[in-house]
């Protein structure tokens, strides 16, 4: 068997409000230099005015130490435990809980979140925030933590489709969430794409595929080539930046496959919007 | 293109000149109002008492700001999405409001009120929060303080940039955006 690895909680928690300080004041390099492109390529007007203004947000949020959106979102901690990782210190929960409440207080980052859906009552700390894990090999341990907004989140769909349909019924059915949501999720969006699994995997795989490397290619050919589909048809929309007019109403669309039942084909769309905030660390 | 300079409260004559499409830098004051300040801006005008603010040509600002670091005015402040606020801007324009700022379309029904009632819907840069603060010259919360982010605050502003959506002639600028 191989060797076991002791991680205190203490670095977990000193990791987390690291990364949420990071993700909440400035956009990952590889996005703004998606930013300067879409620019560079979009209409005169309103269309560039708007993307050159999200650029300069990023510049003054990094500068003043004000968030990039007063939205701070609901925080989506992913945890990629290796099996050889033993986790000691404190509840686990208890460390990533206590670590979104401190970052968000101190960092003065907006508290968004209410204890229960009906009562609405705000916890006053920004948590609790949304874990999910998967137990991976080795003796690593991965945190990825993404805020998400609840405008772009309120735009979500699923569809569950069947299983001998056409691409092409599923690209229509993409473009025209995509066209109906309009100005909403305040678009250039980073459109994650879960295709396959259960209802609730496609959804969660749509909030993962997002947070694919940058500027990365799908691995797959058919789904890369996809990707390219998609994107040149939702940006054939012409609903542009914030919903004013123009040629970039996606940056880039992420889609993430898994296997799935004979009878279903669910196809999950996460609209995030072009404030795409997440960081991520390997201990 | 120069923005149409324009100040609060909003005479009849401003409202006029606004169409969808107008870039507009708007100075004066302004009062921030989400979901849960417009439900209790609306169980004051059923109990028919005032608002906490005299509405009289007044405009609202769909937004709760992150919270104010020390030393600066306010913290990152741009647009929510307005069609949340939706089933409540029939009793705004009916308290005298006349402007409302946000980010996102709005109903048909909202549409009409604002022709109904002579009143402009703006959009501005959703997401560009930190960018907006800059043009935040001071902020008071005035009411609500129970409601954290959700309170109502008045904020001075210049330069505050627009964009009109909805104007009172039923243009719409996000309809007009899309090709065919």
């Amino acid at each position: 068997m191989a060797d076991s690895r002791i991680i205190n909680t203490t670095l977990i928690r000193d990791a987390i409000v690291q990364l949420i300080h990071e993700a909440s004041f400035q956009l990952h390099p590889e996005t703004h230099k998606t930013f300067i492109q879409m620019r560079d390529t979009e209409e005169p007007g309103i269309a560039r005015q708007t993307l050159d203004t999200l650029i300069v947000n990023d510049d003054i949020s990094a500068a003043a130490q004000v968030p990039l959106c007063q939205d701070c979102g609901s925080v989506v901690v992913f945890l990629e435990i290796g099996q050889q990782v033993i986790i000691e210190g404190e509840q686990l929960n208890d460390a990533i809980q206590g670590a979104v409440a401190h970052a968000y207080e101190k960092y003065y980052l907006r508290k968004s979140i209410v204890a229960d859906p009906l009562q609405r009552v705000n916890t006053g700390t920004n948590t609790p925030s949304f874990i999910h894990v998967d137990m991976v090999q080795g003796d690593k341990l991965g945190i990825t933590v993404y805020l998400k907004g609840g405008g772009s989140e309120n735009m979500s769909s699923l569809n569950m489709f069947r299983p001998t349909a056409e691409e092409d019924e599923i690209i229509d059915y993409i473009v025209q969430t995509v066209r109906d949501a309009g100005p909403n999720p305040c678009p250039p969006l980073f459109l994650g794409v879960g295709i396959g699994g259960t209802a609730d995997v496609a959804m969660l795989n749509a909030k993962k595929a997002v947070l694919r490397k940058p500027g990365s290619f799908h691995p797959v050919d058919y789904y890369r080539e996809l990707e390219e589909k998609i994107l040149r048809r939702v940006n054939d929309t012409g609903v542009g930046p914030l919903g004013f007019g123009g040629r970039n109403t996606a940056a880039a669309v992420y889609i993430k496959e898994a296997a799935t039942h004979i009878a279903t084909l669910p196809v999950a769309l996460n609209l995030n919007c072009h404030s795409l905030r997440y960081r991520g660390i390997i201990l | 293109m120069k923005p149409v300079e324009i100040h609060t409260p909003l005479d009849q004559q401003t409202i006029e000149n606004l169409k969808s499409g107008t870039m507009v830098a708007l100075s004066g004051t302004i009062y921030t109002a989400r979901d849960r300040a417009h439900q209790e801006f609306q169980k004051l005008l059923e109990a028919g008492k005032p608002l906490p603010f005299d509405p009289g040509g007044q405009v609202l600002y769909y937004a709760g700001p992150s919270p104010t670091p020390p030393g600066k005015v306010i913290g990152a402040v741009g647009p929510t999405t307005s069609y949340r606020m939706d089933p409540f801007t029939g009793f705004m324009l009916e308290a005298g409001i006349r402007g409302f700022i946000g980010k996102g379309k709005r109903s048909q029904h909202v549409r009409e009120q604002l022709v109904q009632w002579g009143g402009v819907y703006f959009a501005t840069f959703g997401g560009a929060a930190a960018f907006l603060h800059t043009r935040v010259v001071s902020s008071r919360l005035i009411a609500f303080p129970h409601l954290g982010p959700e309170a109502v605050y008045m904020l001075e502003v210049a330069d505050f940039p627009l964009i009109v959506v909805n104007d009172i002639y039923n243009g719409d600028l996000y309809e007009s955006a899309l090709p065919g």
